[in-house]
């Protein structure tokens, strides 16, 4: 019985993984993870440094041996087929891997070569990825005239070139400035739309996944502590709230009123507190309603739970800490001034 | 994993180490300028201190096989050892996660070695000749199959340094304890009969030696070690280093 219901959960998974483990010593990098991830999705792996995620990516690359557990891509496994699993998968790494001292045409041939296509694939697939990653005009200079916005493209134009199912994307725009992030982002999204592939990033940056996510895994301590859709995993803080402060909140009276009108509301320190499905829509039939049984409004707020608040309640504290501020802010220095 | 597939790769691992050679004006400049000047001052120099015990040879003529040793030792250790740069620069890991064997990373890497010092060999020749080297045609053109096989010995070696060394910082430790000892023993600049002791004994460990003395016995037909023995090790030591290179490199986390 079991056993049916595996089997059918299995079914359509392209990254399946059960058990999945990597142990340096004592240390668990990857605790047991189990996941399903269904063509098309773009799923995010949210964590602190050094929760896990890179250490969890390399294993479904292939780069890294599991200690134990399983764990296949497009139902290939990474121990026993690496071949398969790597001519299925596009990766962008979390660190630069471009050869800067060719073009960047050259790194996308190379890149074609290395996969195994032929002359003519390689050179009208490469045209094309230039083409979306918007770096026709760039192609023939030299990588080390790149900005970092456009080695990211480059980058994630490479992993593309071979058609993969998969695109890993670990933490796509570290150490990048707000506006090429966003550029990036809208890119993420127009591909998977577009190209039909299914996309798994890590990111520590929670704006990132809840821009582009449609389902987040939480991994903490190498386990995975929650798994759903932004939504879903921001209910899980009682969703969003519409505090009214209330004229004579403390009065019998007003008590009766708001009681009669809102059956589910909490009073609070002379506030109503109320919990909505959309505060923003629905605010606004709120303070109908309460103008209508002659409550007395003085002043409105909203509180929308951020990925930040779901983080913060499941691990007790803030997902990026002052001493992963400064080791991203070290290597995006090194990378700047590497060459 | 096919073959098709791994012949490519090798080929895309060997193009881009020809592409970043050839791409390399300073070292390609370098290449030329190295060799001359260790002619003129070292073989000035030394020549005009007394014509040593070379078999009738002119100084600048008995070194020149030494020197093109030297560029190839050189130009292979640092082509292996690059992975380190790659490494460092990220650029490993996209050929670590191609569908490709490390076998073919290895064997294109060797390759790429061999022609960079192939090349460059080339190019001391003609400045060995420019500065008076007599060294027969057919000689010169012998030492080229003996450059190939050397070089891929020495970029294996140097793979398998870097196989092991995880940071940029130990390279001036090779530099002074592999590369420098490996040139200055290898009687590329002196005729290693006239040793004796224990600088004989490290003259004869030193795997350089036997390249040098294989090249010297192509391009003028003389040398202190027989040439069935230089091959010998010569083609010994490439093969070991080979599947050492191999296996280092392969190992998976």
């Amino acid at each position: 019985m079991v056993r049916v219901v595996f089997l059918s959960e299995n079914d359509g998974a392209i990254i399946q993984t059960s058990g999945l483990t990597k142990k340096y010593g004592d240390f668990a990098a990857v605790d047991g993870v189990d996941l399903s991830i269904k063509p098309g999705e773009i799923f995010g792996l949210l964590g602190p440094n050094g929760a896990g995620k890179t250490t969890l990516i390399s294993m479904l690359c292939t780069t890294v041996m599991p200690s134990s557990g399983s764990a296949s891509i497009n139902s290939f496994d990474v121990v026993a087929r690496p071949g398969d699993v790597r001519r299925n998968i596009g990766i962008v790494f979390q660190e630069q891997s471009l050869d800067d001292r060719l073009t960047g045409r050259e790194n996308l041939e190379l890149h074609a070569t290395l996969y195994g296509l032929d002359a003519a694939t390689a050179s009208q697939r490469i045209a094309s990825v230039l083409d979306l990653v918007e770096l026709k005009d760039k192609a023939d200079a030299l990588v080390r005239t790149y900005s970092g916005g456009m080695r990211r493209r480059l980058e994630i134009g490479r992993g593309l070139v071979h058609y993969p199912k998969v695109l890993f994307l670990d933490e796509p725009t570290i150490g990048l400035d707000p506006q090429t992030r966003e550029h990036i982002w809208a890119y993420v999204k127009d591909l998977a739309k577009r190209e039909q592939i299914t996309i798994l990033m890590t990111t520590h940056y929670m704006e990132e996944a809840e821009m582009l996510c449609t389902r987040i895994a939480i991994i903490d301590h190498g386990k995975i502590i929650a798994l759903g859709t932004p939504d879903e995993l921001k209910s899980m803080l009682g969703g969003e709230t519409v505090v009214l402060k209330l004229r004579d909140a403390d009065t019998p009276a007003v008590r009766e009123k708001v009681q009669a009108t809102f059956p589910d509301a909490k009073l609070f320190d002379g506030s109503m507190v109320l919990s909505v499905k959309a505060a923003e829509k629905e605010i606004s039939g709120v303070l109908e309603q309460a103008r209508s049984a002659g409550i007395d409004v003085l002043e409105t707020s909203m509180h929308r739970p951020t990925l930040n608040d779901v983080f913060l309640k499941l691990t007790g504290r803030e997902i990026r800490d002052e001493k992963a501020g400064t080791a991203d802010a070290m290597r995006a220095f090194g990378r700047m001034h590497r060459h | 994993m096919t073959m098709k597939n791994e012949v490519m790769g090798v080929y895309a691992v060997w193009l881009r180490e020809f592409k970043r050679f050839y791409r390399d004006r300073g070292n390609l400049l370098g290449s030329v300028a190295r060799p001359l000047m260790w002619f003129l001052i070292i073989g000035g120099g030394l020549g005009a201190a007394g014509q040593q015990a070379t078999g009738g040879f002119s100084y600048f003529t008995f070194i020149a096989p030494g020197i093109i040793g030297m560029t190839v030792l050189f130009t292979s250790l640092f082509q292996g050892v690059s992975v380190i740069w790659d490494r460092e620069f990220g650029f490993l890991k996209e050929m670590l996660v191609a569908p490709i064997s490390r076998v073919s990373i290895v064997i294109g890497k060797a390759l790429g070695g061999a022609t960079s010092s192939l090349l460059q060999s080339l190019l001391i020749i003609g400045v060995a000749y420019a500065v008076g080297v007599t060294m027969p045609i057919a000689g010169a053109l012998a030492m080229l199959p003996l450059i190939v096989v050397i070089s891929v010995g020495f970029t294996a070696l140097g793979l398998t340094i870097a196989s092991f060394m995880d940071t940029m910082e130990g390279f001036n430790v090779i530099m002074n304890f592999i590369v420098m000892p490996m040139f200055l023993l290898s009687g590329a600049l002196f005729p290693i009969a006239a040793t004796g002791g224990l600088m004989a004994t490290a003259v004869y460990l030193d795997p350089m030696t036997y390249g040098v003395e294989a090249l010297r016995y192509a391009a003028i037909g003389v040398s202190s070690v027989s040439p069935v023995v230089s091959l010998a090790v010569v083609f010994a030591f490439t093969a070991a280093m080979s599947v050492v290179a191999t296996v280092a490199f392969s190992r998976r986390k």
